[in-house]
């Protein structure tokens, strides 16, 4: 045989390196609001970190990461802040006689004027169309510098939710819902057989028999379960 | 010596009533996501008093005459159970907790970076559920813990504490009989890791001097509570 060392079953113990590349996984520190990161010199203060009087200081609670210089935190709970062309699923809040109020989960309500809605209403017949309370999937058109957003529903898919239920989880936990490739995204519906649309701001929309949607509520609590811990544990 | 009336509040030893010395802090615990609606969420026993936070938002501010071009505003509710206290208390608003609201928020409006989120609300609901004393200091650190809590961007996190005159004698972190016999309490915010001030109220006359041994004492104590703070953020809540 060439070569070297080869694995095989029986000697495959956890101190010769055959059972696969071995990271140390050392969990990236937890931080507090306040906490002093170190020294500024060298490094760019990224999301959740401010750099005062040459030493960065954490803004968030969270766990602290170092990627090509730039120290970051990556929180454990964090606000929804819209960015253009973010799908998004939101609910009607008000309205005037040819705009409405949208909630898309954001520090600031969004619009959707008349002109951007699903169709066209007389005057006075908004609320025919679209009325408070209603769930819409809409995608974020823009977003202006005093941070009110204007969303559309003119696109491929976008619509009024009358049917299955709307959960909520927080949009930091989007990445893990979706998976690599969207792998546990594609398995969720899969295995429920539910049309699952995941929107930016941690809003899913969950569509299908109800058995399937109960089930898909039971796969996304038990996500935020294991999330929370792992959070705590350090693997995530 | 340490009385007053017939309250005797500290023994010749120095020994106070629950068995500190004057410069120990009551017992501390905080935990957080106790309240799994709210956005973030703090419960804090500090002695005998259980005060819970919850935070919300941040939200687009209703009525829209309360917005801030500019900045996010804080809405802080301040409120004692009726149940919190020995003699019951009429529910809702009064005068104190109005108060107590009002300085709380400015007290956590200087650490907070509000400008993030112009013309929005950060809603903080503090209830105090079991009154010894202290409430406010112990509504603001919980506080300060729910909005850390909620992931809401701060420069530093409010840490609370009072101490007082108790017959001449300055104690630190006053209990239910110091501070309705003391004659001088000193609440004060700090922040734990630059060591300034956001908030102080003093209730009472003292000397320059004693004035001096409260602000350690509570400097001091700050310390401890920052810790315990840090320990129920990295800890977890489950």
């Amino acid at each position: 045989m060439k070569g070297g060392w080869v694995a095989r079953l029986d000697n495959m113990s956890g101190d010769n390196g055959a059972g696969g590349p071995r990271r140390s996984r050392q969990a990236p520190p937890l931080v507090a609001p306040g906490d002093d990161l170190g020294d500024s010199g060298g490094y760019e203060a990224g999301h959740g970190v401010l750099a005062i009087n040459g030493r960065l200081r954490a803004l968030k609670q969270g766990r602290m990461s170092n990627r090509g210089g730039t120290v970051s935190i990556e929180p454990r709970r964090t606000a929804y802040v819209p960015r253009p062309s973010d799908l998004v699923i939101g609910y009607i809040e008000g309205c005037t006689s040819n705009i409405w109020f949208i909630d898309i989960g954001a520090p600031f309500n969004a619009i959707l004027p008349m002109s951007l809605g699903p169709s066209k209403a007389e005057f006075g017949g908004i609320r025919k169309v679209l009325d408070i309370g209603d769930a819409i999937l809409c995608r974020v058109q823009e977003v202006e510098e005093n941070h009110s957003s204007v969303v559309t529903m003119k696109g491929m898919g976008l619509r009024a939710i009358r049917t299955g239920s709307v959960e909520d989880i927080d949009p930091h936990l989007l990445g893990r819902l979706i998976g690599r490739g969207g792998n546990n995204l594609r398995q969720l519906k899969e295995d429920t057989e539910c049309r699952v649309i995941a929107g930016d701001n941690g809003r899913i929309w969950l569509d299908g028999d109800l058995s399937g949607i109960v089930d898909a509520r039971d796969r996304l609590n038990m996500l935020l379960t294991e999330a929370k811990i792992e959070e705590y544990r350090g693997d995530a | 010596m340490g009385g007053y009336g017939d309250v005797q509040c500290i023994d010749e030893n120095g020994i106070r009533l629950d068995g500190r010395t004057k410069d120990e802090v009551r017992p501390v615990h905080i935990e957080t996501g106790v309240v799994p609606v709210a956005d973030g969420s703090a419960r804090m026993t500090w002695g005998l008093n259980d005060v819970i936070a919850a935070v919300y938002g941040p939200m687009e501010a209703h009525p829209r005459k309360i917005q801030r071009q500019d900045r996010a505003v804080l809405d802080v509710r301040y409120n004692m159970a009726p149940f919190s206290t020995t003699d019951r208390i009429r529910p809702g608003f009064n005068r104190r907790s109005r108060e107590i609201s009002k300085v709380t928020a400015e007290a956590l409006e200087s650490v907070v970076l509000t400008e993030l989120y112009p013309r929005s609300k950060i809603r903080v609901e503090i209830e105090i559920i079991c009154a010894e004393a202290g409430t406010r200091c112990a509504g603001i650190t919980a506080a300060s813990v729910a909005l850390a809590h909620a992931g809401i961007p701060m420069s530093d996190m409010v840490v609370s504490v009072a101490s007082g005159k108790v017959h001449d004698i300055v104690v630190c972190d006053l209990n239910k009989e110091e501070d309705n016999y003391g004659e001088a309490d000193l609440p004060m915010g700090i922040l734990p890791n630059s060591g300034e001030l956001v908030f102080l109220q003093m209730d009472g006359d003292l000397s320059p001097d004693q004035f001096q041994e409260a602000w350690d004492y509570n400097m001091e104590a700050a310390k401890v509570i920052h810790a315990e703070m840090v320990r129920a953020l990295k800890g977890g809540d489950e």
